[in-house]
């Protein structure tokens, strides 16, 4: 990887990334996992480590998580295997969480990543970054302290997690951020996450230390936690690989730690050294028994597996010779490359650019402007009424001045293209007397454009258009009024 | 054979049942006029729900009315352990860290001795969280002995075992980790039964130690046993570590199976430290079955010297861990002066547990630590399958295994302070648990003081049928199970 150095030294970064699997029970237990419910509404005898209570594995939490795995690339160990990690803490019933030790279940695999290109519109470079592992575990409640007192909510606790460790093998901010935004794609795309990080869908701590250019021995190792956004680990990164560099240029040392990053205020702050490590004194779970995944059950999972962002990208680009600009875009929703696709099947591939265009500039101004989801946009307006308005674009039925008029009617009340056109005699083909009419017009009205023009002076015929187009209101194709112009004015 | 009904056989009251001779309500009266009689001696019970077990037993009578009686057990009045869960009714493992805690939900055994129509009756005392050999343990104080008061019932499940040999239940629900059914079993004269680890779920019983803890019946006879078994086995999607396969009906089954067997006497069983009356009964019983045609074989278990070790290791480490929710937060005792979350773990976990509660969280705590989980757990747990297969060796050669279950009749109350000697109690029987098996502890005899012996036979796993045919083979031919203590 190319190494950017501040004051020549450079940074190496690991990414531990906890990201919730989207199931609708928990992992030990068939209550319902969820976000904004009332406090302690989503538990159970099992939630609630009540005596005597045995957790019994959610076999969509492990699908999920092998999933994850194969779309990115890591070896699936043939057998999914629970321990226990001791603690003592408020927000973990038990006071151990199950978690995967020593045997995860996903090891290996990578993260393609792009960096930022010298422009919007150019591909930056493309790197993979390794992954250690990936393993499954339960998430934990959520402690509320008051002045006086604390409460827990139990809603998120055995919800399952997965925690996604990348190897120490990132050296930016920028590549911190690339690889969170291309985790995320990929956990979005396989349907295994939301990743929604303001309802902690997605967590991020990241290990940094710094080193002396050249040097292959790590550094001293720092936790940061608390990255609450994707914007807050690259600005906590950032701030954080700037830290170290201050403390080692003014002499000092650094000390191997964990520190909170409070994104708002841009600062961060020690939470405890390494003296105070715990001993989670881990040993495999008696109450679960491993459970061994074999050939077919993998062979299953690939085949639900999708196609991801930068693969489509490079499809898109060698299917339909669509600019980065438009791959760029379409390729990383899933829903509307799907769109994408479908409409350019009815156009016709060598319609897929002006398909791409139309549905960068009109359609996700909708989504904008509407506040609408794709899906229900795509609803309103399906890819084939979409293919039937480029179509008519691309014919010279329709004028690329109308389409903006038709698009906003289209998704107004669902109509198909066709009929907004006719509704609103936007047709660049039915105007043939009017167009005549509006040329004569526009003539009659303009003796010395006539004159200058008769005289020879052949930019005088531009006088005549700008009327004309107005009269047209966006039906008056301007090569066909020119071609009417040089008519009537040769008579 | 007793006219009481409270000494009576599930398998003879529910033939009083059906005939209408008598009914639940009758039944349940006597026993809980018996427990009222007797245990404030015995001091069987924890806790008892005497118009519940009436409701239940009236509830009974009107299926049995509508003919809708649902089996053998429909109407007999079961004690269970104060370790299973009932809902709504008190679950404190015989701890002052559960003193006031109550169900909100039932066992599986629970939901299943329900639903053949069982009168729950009681919640009976044992050593705290099943950690003992004497019931000495329980915060509650002890059990005793229905046949001489001044002794231990055994333990852990010593409620379960003195409130059946007193006439307080028609059977009993214990656990047993490493022998907290059988040894009780055999200390107060009665059938107790240790299914195969995963042969019952665990779901609802307070763990102890996960990868041992198994439930299973205190009966008068092993055909009651063999009726509670068929009610309370079989997989539950509640355990994962509950097994997979059809449940056989074990009382048609002790029909089925008449022998003769090969018995193993594993040799490692009759060393130091067996009382010579125990050994005794233990010989006549293996005469006995040789002079019913059996064969009988000596064996050996070769790593039976290492199973006391491995025991402590493995069910201390896993106790460690289990016992952790009892931290005074969502439930339980919750210490009143507290200063903060760590001072809250600190003060409700010293008060709440016992001292031998807590000397098993420690040594579990240490045996899971950083530097020494190699030496000790991992390790353990390699023995642990050399022990296994020892048994599995034995197995190709005979059918069962026979030896004593307890090295010693009951002892006194307070007599065995030390805790190591306690842990001597239980040297026959946890091999069977690291090993996974069955065994049962039938009634062998008695000690010129009139103590109860009995006798342990191991069987393979999942072969719980042949196991009981077995023992029923040795009670056919003995009326040790009819005796019953004068109180």
């Amino acid at each position: 990887m190319t190494k950017e150095t501040i004051h020549g030294y450079e940074a190496v970064i690991g990414l531990e990334v906890h990201v919730q699997i989207k199931t609708r029970s928990k992992i030990f237990t068939r209550v319902a996992a969820g976000y904004g419910f009332p406090p302690n509404s989503l538990t159970d005898p099992v939630v609630l480590a009540l005596p005597g209570t045995l957790p019994v594995m959610n076999k969509a939490a492990l699908d999920a998580i092998i999933k994850a795995g194969l779309l990115l690339g890591c070896e699936i160990a043939p057998v999914c295997k629970w321990d226990r990690k001791n603690y003592f803490y408020p927000d973990s019933p038990k006071n151990y969480q199950i978690t995967q030790y020593d045997q995860p279940i996903c090891v290996g695999g990578q993260v393609e990543i792009e960096l930022p290109g010298p422009a919007r519109n150019v591909m930056g470079e493309h790197k993979k970054v390794p992954l250690t592992r990936i393993h499954l575990e339960e998430d934990v409640g959520k402690l509320n302290h008051g002045a006086t007192d604390s409460l827990v909510d139990y809603n998120r606790a055995g919800t399952p997690l997965m925690e996604i460790v990348s190897e120490p093998a990132m050296h930016s901010a920028e590549e911190a951020f690339a690889y969170l935004t291309s985790l995320r794609a990929t956990m979005i795309f396989g349907g295994i996450s939301d990743c929604d990080m303001e309802k902690g869908q997605l967590r991020c701590d990241a290990n940094i230390s710094i080193r002396p250019a050249g040097e292959t021995k790590l550094g001293t190792k720092v936790e940061l936690k608390n990255l609450n956004s994707i914007s807050f680990v690259r600005d906590g990164i950032a701030h954080e690989i700037k830290r170290q560099v201050g403390v080692l240029e003014r002499g000092g040392a650094l000390v191997q730690e964990t520190r909170d990053y409070d994104g708002h205020a841009g600062t961060s702050q020690s939470l405890r050294s390494k003296e105070m490590a715990h001993d989670y004194r881990y040993f495999p779970d008696p109450d679960l028994m491993p459970v061994e995944v074999d050939d077919a059950w993998k062979a299953k999972l690939r085949a639900e597996c999708p196609e991801l962002p930068f693969a489509k990208q490079r499809r898109f680009v060698d299917a339909y010779q669509l600019p980065y600009s438009l791959t760029s875009v379409l390729a990383w929703d899933r829903g509307l490359a799907d769109y994408f696709e479908q409409a350019v099947r009815a156009a016709g591939p060598d319609r897929a650019v002006a398909v791409g265009n139309w549905i960068v500039n009109f359609f996700l101004r909708e989504v904008g402007e509407r506040k609408g989801s794709i899906e229900a946009l795509a609803a309103r307006v399906p890819p084939a009424a979409a293919a039937e308005l480029v179509g008519m674009v691309q014919s010279g039925e329709l004028l690329g001045n109308a389409v903006a008029q038709v698009s906003s009617a289209m998704f107004s009340d669902g109509a198909p293209p066709r009929e907004v056109v006719e509704r609103e005699g936007l047709s660049a083909r039915s105007d043939a007397g009017e167009l005549e009419q509006w040329c004569r017009d526009a003539i009659a009205a303009n003796a010395k454009a006539l004159a200058e023009f008769k005289g020879g002076k052949e930019s005088a015929i531009n006088a005549f258009k700008g009327p004309v187009m107005k009269a047209g209101k966006g039906k008056a194709d301007p090569k066909r009024v020119d071609a009417m112009l040089r008519k009537l004015l040769a008579e | 054979m007793s006219s009481e009904l409270h000494f009576k056989s599930i398998a003879d009251l529910s033939g009083l049942l059906e005939n209408r001779q008598v009914s639940s309500v009758e039944l349940t009266t006597a026993v809980i006029g018996r427990t009222k009689a007797v245990d404030a001696r015995v001091r069987a019970f924890n806790s008892f729900d005497e118009s519940g077990a009436l409701a239940q037993a009236a509830a009974s009578d009107a299926r049995r009315g509508a003919g809708k009686a649902r089996g053998p057990l429909d109407g007999i009045p079961v004690g269970l352990k104060d370790v299973i869960a009932v809902a709504n009714q008190p679950l404190t493992a015989s701890s002052r860290m559960l003193a006031n805690f109550v169900s909100p939900y039932d066992a599986t055994v629970t939901v299943r001795l329900k639903d053949a129509g069982a009168v729950l009756w009681g919640r009976l005392n044992c050593d705290e969280f099943a950690m003992g050999s004497s019931t000495e343990n329980s915060a509650f104080g002890p059990t005793a002995n229905p046949w001489d008061l001044s002794r231990v019932p055994g333990g852990s499940s010593g409620g379960s075992s003195a409130a059946l040999a007193a006439g307080e239940a028609i059977a009993t629900l214990g656990s047993d980790t490493g022998g907290s059914i059988r040894q009780p079993a055999a200390l107060c004269g009665v059938v107790g039964l240790k299914p195969t680890y995963g042969l019952v779920s665990r779901y609802g019983l307070v763990a102890f130690a996960s990868s041992l803890d198994q439930i299973g019946p205190f009966a008068r006879t092993v055909e009651d046993a063999a009726i509670v078994l068929s009610t309370i086995a079989g997989h539950d999607p509640h355990d994962s570590t509950s097994f997979k396969a059809a449940v056989p009906d074990y009382r048609a089954e002790l029909k089925q199976r008449r022998g003769p067997w090969r018995l193993g006497i594993p040799q490692e069983y009759f060393g130091a430290g067996l009382d010579p009356e125990v050994n005794a009964a233990v010989q006549r019983a293996i005469a006995f079955y040789e002079a019913r045609g059996c064969t009988i074989k000596e064996v050996s278990l070769p790593h039976t010297q290492y199973c006391l070790d491995t025991y402590y290791i493995i069910a201390t480490a896993e106790a460690s861990s289990n016992l952790a929710r009892f931290d005074g937060v969502r439930y339980g005792h919750r210490s009143k002066d507290a200063k903060d979350a760590v001072d809250l773990y600190f003060k409700s976990r010293s008060e709440g547990f016992g001292a031998e509660v807590k000397r098993r969280i420690i040594l579990g705590t240490y045996v899971l630590s950083s530097g020494y989980y190699d030496a000790y757990y991992l390790r353990a747990q390699k023995v642990r399958t050399l022990i296994r297969q020892d048994f599995l060796n034995a197995y190709r050669e005979v059918d069962a295994l026979l030896t004593p279950t307890s090295p010693a009749p009951a002892f006194k109350l307070g007599e065995k302070s030390d805790p190591l000697a306690l842990y001597l109690c239980d040297i026959y029987t946890i091999g069977v648990n690291l090993a996974g098996l069955p065994a049962v502890s039938v009634p062998c005899g008695f000690t010129g003081g009139g103590l109860p012996i009995g006798l342990q036979l191991i069987g393979q796993p999942f072969q719980e049928a042949e196991l009981l045919a077995i023992a029923r083979g040795y009670e056919e031919g003995h009326e040790w199970g009819q005796r019953h203590p004068v109180l």
